[in-house]
């Protein structure tokens, strides 16, 4: 069998040993936060997490939504959440979004809520309790587990804009806090 | 319902930029496929065409910009696209082209040009995330994989040295695939994997596919069609597909129960009662390491968790004797990811394998069927085919 295909090298493009043809493109969009969630930010602009509760199966779901994608049915309860969680699970990122690298590592994880259903969890950053930075994942993995109790860091009052950065990230806690 | 047999399969190299454009990768790929059926265009009623999402490409309605590439002039087209899982729907599309009588004949084409989006494709990748509450956060794409092979990892209590031998294991593979990317394949040792640069922990660089260049294609045909060619034909005995709900952060994510539900639709279309016994060769979707395990069991040809532990004893082997051997193509780890022409190349390594045509790789026990199975969109679509003798 005989298989077709020319492999360029990565200098061929920067040295422009190939035709190639660039395109830029710019885009910007504004989208409208919609019913749930515009309460869920709400809610974060007074510091307060807010699940959604399905009449059904009884689910106390956060992220909130209109209606439970299980029963497809509406939901029709508000319900005050902690602002604490457990750690569901995590990573320890050395990755910037362009996939360019960081020096120091992130901490997103997924942090099951207090108050809503179990495993009914949102993706946020865990920092570190003191200094807030990570020197690298050895320290990460002294105070982060599956399971670690944490809670939310509030943004100041004043700078809130009912966004989910609302919440700056979520430290580690002693249990039983 | 009409069976539908695979004629002929096509592939090019896979590489991490390729000289030729989406268009001339899809043609190389789908003229090798029609020269194997010993077909000409004209012989073929419909064309399928997957490939990942426009904005790699920076071209909209990719299908149709494809689709001169695909053979799809003046015929019936149809573009689909689940992200991972895009390669393995597309034979399923093409399956249900034929199956349901109106067409005898259908050429499937999966072509990806992940290179062409600078300097790297994971800033697009992003926009896979929530835009209300993760993309805020300055998500990056390898986050949503480390998370679940944190959390498969911590429930089963697997040992990341075990999960490393998955990429021991398929990068020794690729080294016999002749389409494989500069680079990827070798051999490595587990220490080497474990020890490679940090992404996102625990995910290293030697635990992640690459970017790709590449295309492949099959040729499908009805039973009706396919009978004049002879005993000697693969046809496809199961296809199943499924998507979990998208808010991944309520899904418990040690366990890929999509992936379960695909493959119990595959098995009962083809009969099979005991995977395990019936299934003799896989090539399940690994673009990291763990996923090839947590897809194994989602397959249910391992328990919950017991995945790890038979790779360990040799059971995914390319040359085990009493166990499946698994991605025995070298796999996305192994080969590359040209995500949508990686899962049909899958595909291809099945019908090669049953065909006795996989030469360096062909498995050393008898294979009569065999799976391939590939997955993807936000951690949330399995899709599965089966083929057999």
């Amino acid at each position: 069998m005989e298989f077709k295909g020319t492999p360029l090298k990565d200098r061929d493009i920067k040295e422009k040993k190939v035709f190639y043809v660039d395109w830029h493109v710019k885009a910007h969009y504004a989208w409208d936060c919609g019913i749930a969630l515009s309460y869920f930010f709400e809610g974060l602009k007074n510091g307060k997490i807010y699940g959604r509760r399905c009449p059904k199966c009884k689910r106390v779901m956060v992220p909130p939504r209109m209606f439970c994608e299980l029963c497809f049915h509406p939901t029709d309860k508000w319900i005050l959440l902690k602002d604490t969680g457990r750690v569901n699970t995590f990573s320890v990122s050395y990755l910037n979004w362009d996939a360019s690298r960081r020096e120091k590592p992130q901490v997103p994880a997924v942090i099951e809520i207090d108050g809503a259903s179990e495993g009914m969890g949102i993706l946020h950053l865990i920092a570190h309790p003191e200094k807030i930075e990570w020197e690298n994942l050895e320290e990460v993995l002294k105070y982060i587990k599956v399971g670690t109790k944490v809670k939310a860091v509030w943004k100041d009052e004043k700078e809130r804009e009912g966004k989910i950065t609302d919440i700056k990230y979520f430290i580690p806690i002693k249990e039983g806090k | 319902m009409q069976k539908v047999a695979v004629l002929g399969a096509g592939l090019t190299k896979f590489s991490r930029r390729a000289k030729e454009t989406g268009k001339e990768l899809a043609f190389y790929a789908a003229k090798m496929a029609l020269e194997e059926a010993g077909l000409e265009i004209d012989d073929i009623d419909a064309v399928v065409c997957v490939s990942a999402p426009d904005a790699f490409d920076g071209v909209h309605m990719k299908g149709e910009y494809l689709s001169d590439g695909c053979g799809a002039s003046k015929k019936p087209f149809m573009r689909s696209y689940v992200g991972g899982g895009s390669g393995v729907f597309g034979i399923i599309n093409g399956w249900y082209h034929i199956a349901s009588g109106h067409f005898n004949t259908c050429l499937v084409v999966a072509e990806e040009k992940m290179s062409s989006s600078m300097p790297h494709p994971q800033g697009i990748f992003n926009a896979i995330y929530d835009q209300f509450l993760e993309r805020p956060l300055g998500v990056n794409l390898l986050w949503i994989f480390s998370l679940e092979m944190q959390r498969y990892m911590s429930v089963h209590k697997i040992p990341l040295e075990t999960i490393a031998l998955v990429a021991v294991k398929n990068k020794k593979n690729g080294l016999d695939h002749p389409c494989a990317q500069e680079g990827i394949p070798g051999n490595y040792t587990v220490e080497e994997i474990v020890n490679s640069e940090i992404m996102c922990w625990p995910v290293t660089r030697l635990m992640v596919s690459p970017v790709t260049d590449g295309a492949a294609a099959i040729v499908l045909a009805s039973y009706d069609f396919a009978k004049k060619f002879g005993k000697d034909v693969i046809w496809i005995e199961g296809v199943g597909w499924c998507l979990d709900t998208s808010y991944w952060t309520n899904r418990d994510l040690y366990y890929p129960r999509y992936v379960e539900y695909a493959a119990r639709m595959a098995y009962e279309m083809a009969g099979i009662k005991d995977p395990k016994k019936e299934i003799h060769v896989v090539e399940p979707y690994d673009p990291f390491a763990y996923k090839e395990l947590h897809h194994l069991e989602g397959l249910l040809l391992a328990e919950k968790g017991e995945a790890p532990k038979l790779l360990e004893k040799g059971f995914w082997d390319r040359d085990t004797e009493n166990g499946i051997p698994s991605s025995p193509s070298g796999g996305l780890l192994g080969v590359g990811n040209p995500i949508a022409a990686a899962g049909l190349m899958k595909v291809i390594e099945i019908y090669w394998q049953l065909k006795g045509k996989a030469g360096k790789r062909q498995v050393k026990r008898e294979v009569k069927r065999g799976l391939a199975q590939a997955w993807g969109d936000l951690m949330q679509v399995g899709t599965v085919v089966i083929l057999g003798k």
